[in-house]
């Protein structure tokens, strides 16, 4: 016998991942236009290594296959890894990421709904620490790097890792914009210098800046949407701008402005697609707000001071700990407990 | 206009309520047989005062109130009384309860009725009439309405509920239609016995038929009476809620609405209360809708007891029904079987098929997107509610304030996972409550063991004492027979006595000796075991107090959907 309610009207899980998966559609499609197809092959590589390892590890646990591969959980792990390794690097560098991130991220904790940490952030911090060299592998935007790489090129450069006669991998790729303004403040290079290196743009990275911008108009379509909290994005980014404008303001000759950081790097997929992972974020209004900040805090640290290109995971990763510990501490007051309740 | 508030939450499920109030409320006719639990309230069951083969009179007492929290019944109909026995009855268990039989005789010839007037009646008086009446909460929770007029706190707010806001339920909203002007009497009675001033009666602004008819019902009453349209948002026709958004008083978690000063009664039991007084009707029928998978969805104006299978039967179920639903989508509870007797709780059935209320698919598990605390009126953290009800972790659902939800289900009917939340919450609360049982039994038997041993030990010392007087007594005796030779004494009789007091002295000192010599382990503590043991002792009379609290806490009805 069933009981109580007789009616449901949910946005399943399938529906729910789906939309984010169409939300990162702009940035993709940005992708493609400022750096060309390999992107693509990346992620059909993620995804495939991210499918074929959930069913592997589903059938090893004895799950049911079928409808945890429906509910493109895997899926969106997968691409959000492609999303985060240069798009020329070797086919094998998405799929072990990925493997990685849905066997021992994912499914060694209890699979969907039970794992701690962001695994595509896991599958990251995997390959960044495992594989440096490939993982710092840009493509320069295309035009304008010393050569140019047509799409066959590419595609054959990702599976044989060889290139047209005459060309260096090192005159097709650069570090990112945010590694190479570290670089260059070390070499004693002043901000205003650095930032008429022909790699820049308007805001940040040439090319780069418009992919995040993409990111961030498929966040305020997830916005609007309610698929995500607004709290996570808002106090991240809000804290990102604050610390950078504070130091920029202070000492603009080495350190950045706040709309560098907000369009460099994985700042704005961070904001709006990796922090807001229901999953390994908190669950109350304050616990996201006190998440957001955190993140934004550790991910500004990172880029200023750390020995890596970018922040946001390793951020990411640190917040999930913190969790637990952040619902604890922020349960909401229930109806009829509030202060003023009485009269 | 009275100002607004809202509350957390809430959904807007799809209300399915046209479908049952195209056509007036008609009565229902005499069933063949009607089958009257005696327990349809709240509180303890009423006690049969009627014996079978007995003719009794429509309204007649067929069963008394037994016990503070109780309620009367009255025979529907005038007929037979044919068996007083366990049947079936409304109850997701199940389980049988007592219920009267009875055959009508076709007659419908009412008893004694006397109509009182209210505004010479004491509230006192009132209460009492109610009681005798059968007058409970009619909005689902049948809570006994005299109970909740006796409250000695003072009340300055009457909130009258006709929000009805579950889907598919329409009886409220027809009776304000159809019979606005006898609701607006009632609850002129119900006012006049809280002695308050300010009524609020809430509705529904889904409702507009029906509040321009208790509007206009108001006027000609000229009682300074507010009808108050309200959002329409599930679930706020929980009493509490309706409070909130009437009055911006939130009742505290564990209190009633009366300790804020606010009373709540239903529009139905208001106009039942009409009936009571100014007819001298007991509570005998309902307005009860009849909808979903049937021909002709509608009202019905029934007798209690009336089989919920001859109100399918008018309204024509389809052929596909498979099961049947008492009360609406949202928190009803499906029939064990079609042919259970309607009672005074009973405001809809729903006749429900796959088609209509389609099975939910397989529970994926929690992705903690919290869709479900966005939705709960209570501010609970559901999720978190899951984890640990899944996990048996009751002590930490308790924390969490898992005796606060009212078992809406807005969570369960938002979430992505499918995960039939509210089952989980019930599970979890009975067995929290069967611990708690367990744990008072055990307490109790051990406390009955003790005592009986000191009992034992007690009548030991008082009969060794007893015996010792009298040795002692004898020995004085034996004295001054000895000195006064002539004293007229009979000194055979009290020789035998105290032959038979030495013998058994000689036993109980044999017996205390046997007892010395392997010492209770009680016995001979250093002070620090003692001390222990009356820091435990201290402990478990804290937890006992505590468990006396929490199990006062889901006494009174708190979610009822308006009385």
């Amino acid at each position: 016998m069933l009981s109580s309610p007789f009616i449901t009207r949910p946005l399943t899980v399938d529906r729910i991942m789906l939309r984010v998966l169409y939300a990162l559609l702009p940035g993709i499609t940005l992708y493609v236009w400022y750096f060309g197809p390999a992107i693509l092959v990346s992620i059909a590589l993620a995804v495939t290594a991210a499918l074929a390892t959930e069913a592997l590890m589903l059938k090893l646990r004895d799950r049911p296959v079928r409808p945890f591969l429906a509910d493109y959980s895997a899926l969106l792990t997968g691409v959000l890894i492609a999303l985060s390794i240069p798009p020329l690097a070797p086919w094998w560098l998405p799929v072990v990421g990925t493997a990685f991130a849905i066997a021992v991220a994912k499914h060694l904790y209890g699979g969907l709904g039970s794992n701690p940490f962001n695994p595509a952030m896991i599958g990251y911090a995997v390959l960044i620490i495992s594989f440096p060299q490939e993982m710092t592998q840009w493509l320069s935007p295309q035009g304008m790097g010393h050569s140019v790489l047509t799409y066959g090129d590419q595609l054959r450069y990702v599976f044989s890792g060889v290139l047209p006669v005459g060309m260096q991998l090192d005159a097709l790729t650069m570090s990112t914009p945010l590694d190479t303004m570290k670089t260059q403040l070390h070499l004693g290079m002043p901000m205003s210098d650095i930032r008429d290196l022909p790699i820049y743009g308007r805001l940040a990275g040439k090319g780069s800046e418009m992919v995040a911008a993409g990111f961030a108009l498929g966040g305020i379509y997830l916005l609007i949407a309610r698929i995500i909290p607004w709290q996570l994005p808002l106090a991240f980014l809000g804290t990102l701008f604050a610390l950078s404008g504070i130091f920029n303001l202070i000492d603009p000759a080495h350190y950045a402005p706040p709309l560098f950081h907000w369009f460099s790097g994985a700042a704005m997929i961070g904001a709006f697609f990796i922090l807001t992972d229901p999953i390994t974020s908190p669950t109350t209004a304050k616990g996201r707000i006190a998440f957001g900040i955190g993140a934004g805090l550790l991910t500004f640290l990172i880029r200023a001071y750390g020995g890596f290109p970018d922040g946001v995971a390793f951020a990411t990763i640190l917040m999930n700990m913190c969790v637990p510990l952040i619902d604890a501490w922020t349960q909401p007051r229930i109806f009829g407990k509030k202060k003023g309740s009485e009269r | 206009m009275t100002r607004l508030h809202s509350f957390h939450g809430g959904i807007h499920p799809l209300t399915h309520k046209k479908e049952s109030t195209q056509s007036p409320i008609i009565s229902a006719p005499l069933p063949a047989q009607l089958i009257v639990p005696f327990r349809q309230h709240a509180g303890d069951a009423a006690k049969p005062v009627v014996q079978v083969g007995e003719r009794v009179l429509k309204g007649q007492l067929i069963g008394e109130p037994v016990g503070m929290i109780s309620s009367s019944i009255h025979a529907p109909t005038s007929g037979t009384i044919t068996a007083i026995e366990l049947q079936q009855i409304a109850h997701p268990s199940a389980l049988p309860d007592l219920c009267a039989t009875l055959v009508p005789d076709g007659l419908d010839e009412w008893g004694v009725r006397q109509p009182l007037n209210y505004r010479q009646l004491s509230s006192d008086e009132l209460q009492k009439h109610l009681r005798r009446c059968g007058i409970v909460g009619l909005g689902g929770a049948a809570f006994p309405s005299d109970m909740k007029l006796s409250h000695p706190v003072v009340v300055d707010t009457l909130v009258i509920n006709g929000a009805e806001c579950e889907p598919y339920i329409t009886c409220d909203d027809m009776l304000m239609r159809e019979r606005a002007e006898g609701i607006v009497r009632g609850i002129e009675i119900l006012r006049h016995a809280l002695g308050t001033d300010s009524v609020l009666i809430g509705i529904e602004d889904n409702k507009p038929q029906a509040i321009a008819a208790m509007q206009r019902a108001v006027d000609d009453s000229s009682h300074p009476f507010k009808v108050v349209t309200v959002p329409t948002l599930y679930p706020g026709g929980s009493a509490k809620h309706l409070i909130k958004v009437l009055t911006g008083v939130e009742v505290p978690s564990g209190k009633l609405p009366t300790d804020v000063g606010v009373q709540c009664f239903n529009v139905a039991t208001a106009y039942a209360a009409h009936r009571a007084v100014e007819h001298g009707e007991p509570l005998v029928s309902r307005v009860v809708t009849v909808t979903g998978n049937v021909e002709q969805p509608r009202n019905y104006e029934a007798l209690i007891g009336t089989p919920f299978s001859d109100l399918v039967a008018l309204s024509v179920a389809k052929p596909d029904t498979n099961r049947y639903i008492m009360g609406g989508p949202m928190m009803g509870v499906e029939l064990p079987a079609v042919n259970v007797p309607l009672v005074k709780a009973s405001n809809c059935v729903i006749a429900a098929s796959d088609a209509l209320f389609p099975p939910p698919p397989a529970p994926m598990p929690c992705i903690r997107c919290t869709r479900c605390a966005q939705v709960c009126p209570v501010e609970l953290q559901p999720q978190d509610l899951f984890w640990f009800a899944q996990s048996h972790n009751f002590g930490k659902a308790q924390e969490f304030d898992l005796f606060d939800c009212i078992e809406c289900g807005a969570c369960a009917y938002v979430c992505p996972s499918s995960i039939p939340l509210v089952q989980y919450y019930r599970y979890a609360k009975s067995e929290i409550r069967a611990r708690d049982l367990e744990k008072r039994a055990a307490d109790l038997a051990r406390e009955r063991h003790e005592f009986r041993q000191f009992r034992i030990e007690r009548e030991k010392q008082e009969k060794a004492e007893r015996l010792a007087q009298k040795e002692r007594a004898a020995a004085e005796a034996k004295a001054a027979a000895a000195t006064v030779i002539a004293t007229p004494v009979d000194p055979t009789a009290d020789a035998d006595d105290t032959q038979q007091m030495r013998i058994d002295a000689a036993l109980a000192r044999a017996k205390e000796q046997a007892a010395a010599a392997t010492p209770k382990n009680t016995e001979a503590l250093t002070p620090e075991q003692r001390a222990e043991i009356e820091a435990i002792e201290a402990r478990r009379a804290h937890i006992h107090e505590l468990a006396a609290d929490a199990g006062a806490d889901d006494e009174p009805p708190k979610h009822s959907q308006g009385n």
